[in-house]
């Protein structure tokens, strides 16, 4: 049990690229952080830092208190799953979960025990133990890179994309069962996706990255509700959320490209008069009704719960999610609720306070 | 062929029948020299056959030896050739993996000129420095020793070149993986890369085999001793006689007895050797 701990970690490579900028955030004991963001956008790089794999270059990585920036991988005391499970094709099952006590010197009976329980909590029978990694399915291989990493009781575990190899099913399967286990051991874990609805599902804290920085740090809920910036309310968030450019011409009014008016709330953000903001909208806070501002309907698409219409407000993309289809479809007019509405800068991209 | 007439059939069997015919007959003549009387081989009386002198003609091969030029049982020669092959092959193997771990796991200093020297020794094959290796093997007094016999053979990029070729296939996770298990860089290449590797140092253990088994040229200029020569030194100094008869009875003997081990290797490991060259699943 411990704690991660980055103190302004940089990277840069040898061909001079600033993959990873000064991050500072602080992992509690026995919760689960996972990063998200888009391709190259240094998150596996950091994870690979924190597990040894990468040289940091600057600041400091802290694994239970204790610095790691100069110890070896097996030193820190964490435990890696791959995205393609990296499981020895040599080995059975069993030895691929011994081999890392078994390079500890711990004895036998012990990895025997704690190889067993892992495997019982995995649900990995003794015919499944025997078998070589090439005779298993995706989902069990799954298991088995999970289970090489339990048996080893790290301080952390550190996942990187465990999920992406897996089809649509079996991948909402083990996200519940990952996070069913980590709730169960309460071992700190890192984990990296680009997906987030992983990242919102299995976040205790979400750290939102892009181009090498952190955009905003959170429990999943407040990121979603409160994002710091249009990348993250843009990223997080599916179908993603809806943007509306527009000028604040009267205190709570905002006028769209096309002229038509959209009011918020003057109370929670402030702003100046003349001032180019970005007002966005979830989907699902959007409806369509017979008054409201203009909608021009180009697309439905249903999805048996519920219907996604997709059509354009003042030469912006819009999207409608609509949660029962029960009612028929309203013609022409979007209603948004004032309370719905957040608001960014148009030219820094930050979300505007009170 | 698409189609498959009677007649193709039949044509293709029958060229496939001539050419093993064509490749089968001297290696059955031979079989039959060597089960005839000396007086009946000498004297052209020889039928396709075999003749009743078998087993004492073996008997006299493997234990006693030619009367007068080789002076030497063969069952001795046998075992300098097994030993030579199998030093050759198991030391190519081992240095192989060796340098082909270095050249594509470690970041030393000038690696890729060792690799270049490496690559480069393709272009000099034995034959061709055959004055300054004689010379140096000659200098540290290794001449009939089976050292001197072997060291200068194994020293070859071409396994070095299939190793790290290989090596190139295999996933870095793996790499990663072991060292977040804990394990140094010979555990992963005891653990890991060898078990991998399995098929292609069988695959260059029938080639090296059957390569140090058919040396004639190094063998013939570095060992002198009649208890170091090699059985391919053996027939060929069988068949050059000055003032006897060719013991030709022996001389087949000792050519079948020749064949062998190499037919042996190759059948024993058929299977990992095809394996070995065609291997692509990853």
């Amino acid at each position: 049990m411990a704690s991660v701990t980055l103190n302004q970690v940089g990277k840069v490579y040898a061909g001079g690229f600033n993959a990873v900028k000064a991050i500072s955030f602080d992992v509690p004991d026995g919760s689960f952080c996972v990063l998200v963001g888009p391709s190259g956008c240094g998150k596996s790089t950091l994870l690979r830092m924190v597990a040894g794999l990468e040289t940091t270059t600057s600041g400091e990585i802290r694994i239970g208190g204790r610095r790691a920036n100069e110890l070896e991988p097996m030193e820190r005391d964490i435990a890696f799953v791959f995205q393609n499970y990296a499981l020895y094709p040599q080995m059975s099952v069993y030895d691929n979960m011994a081999y890392g006590l078994r390079n500890l010197k711990t004895p036998k009976a012990e990895i025997d025990a704690r190889v067993r329980e892992a495997a019982q909590i995995l649900d990995l029978n003794d015919e499944i133990l025997s078998r070589k990694p090439r005779a298993l399915s995706g989902g069990q291989r799954q298991r088995v890179a999970m289970g090489r990493a339990i048996v080893r009781k790290p301080a952390a575990f550190l996942f990187d994309e465990p999920l992406s190899n897996l089809d649509a099913k079996l991948r909402v399967h083990m996200r519940v069962e990952i996070r069913k286990l980590q709730r169960r051991l309460q071992t700190t874990s890192l984990y990296v996706t680009h997906d987030q609805l992983e990242a919102m599902t299995m976040a205790d804290m979400l750290v939102v990255m892009n181009d090498g920085r952190i955009e905003q740090i959170g429990a999943p809920l407040e990121v979603y509700n409160h994002p710091k910036s249009l990348f993250v309310a843009g990223f997080i968030g599916s179908p993603s959320m809806n943007f509306l450019e527009g000028i604040v011409v009267d205190s709570g009014v905002l006028q769209l490209a096309d002229g038509q008016k959209l009011g918020f709330d003057a109370a929670k953000f402030s702003t100046a008069s003349g001032q180019k903001i970005v007002a966005g909208v979830r989907p699902e806070q959007a409806r369509l009704a017979e008054e409201g501002i203009d909608f021009n309907r180009e697309l439905i698409e249903d999805l048996g719960s519920g219907r996604l219409i997709h059509g354009k407000v003042g030469g912006s993309d819009f999207t409608v999610l609509e949660g029962a289809v029960t009612a028929p479809l309203c013609q022409g007019k979007l209603q948004v609720a004032a309370e719905a509405l957040h608001l960014f800068d148009a030219a820094s991209g930050q979300r505007l306070s009170a | 062929m698409v189609e498959r007439s009677p007649f193709a059939n039949i044509f293709a069997h029958v060229i496939l029948i001539i050419g093993v015919l064509i490749m089968a007959f001297p290696v059955w003549l031979a079989f039959v020299a060597s089960t005839n009387a000396p007086d009946t081989i000498s004297n052209g009386q020889m039928t396709g056959i075999p003749g009743g002198h078998m087993i004492e003609n073996y008997y006299q091969t493997l234990f006693i030896g030619t009367t007068s030029t080789t002076r030497a049982p063969v069952g001795m020669m046998m075992a300098n050739s097994l030993i030579m092959a199998l030093l050759i092959a198991v030391g190519k193997i081992c240095i192989s993996l060796l340098s082909a771990f270095a050249v594509v796991y470690f970041r030393f200093k000038f690696r890729m000129l060792a690799f270049w020297l490496i690559f480069m020794t393709l272009m000099l094959p034995v034959e061709v420095r055959i004055y300054p290796t004689y010379k140096i093997v000659a200098d540290l007094g290794l001449l009939d020793t089976y050292a001197g016999l072997t060291l200068p053979l194994i020293a070859s990029a071409t396994g070095t070149l299939l190793f790290r070729q290989f090596f190139m296939t295999v996933p870095d996770e793996l790499l990663e993986a072991s060292k977040i298990d804990g394990a140094g860089p010979f555990r992963f290449f005891k653990d890991t890369l060898v078990p991998l590797s399995m098929t292609s140092i069988a695959a260059l253990f029938v080639i090296q085999f059957i390569y140090g088994w058919n040396q004639y040229l190094w063998p013939l200029l570095i060992t002198s001793r009649d208890n170091m020569q090699t059985i391919v030194i053996g027939i060929r100094k069988m068949l050059v006689t000055q003032d006897a008869l060719t013991e030709w009875h022996l001389a087949m003997a000792t050519a079948i007895l020749a064949m062998l081990p190499p037919v042996l290797v190759v059948v024993a490991m058929q299977k990992y050797f095809v394996k070995g060259l065609v291997e692509t699943e990853k």
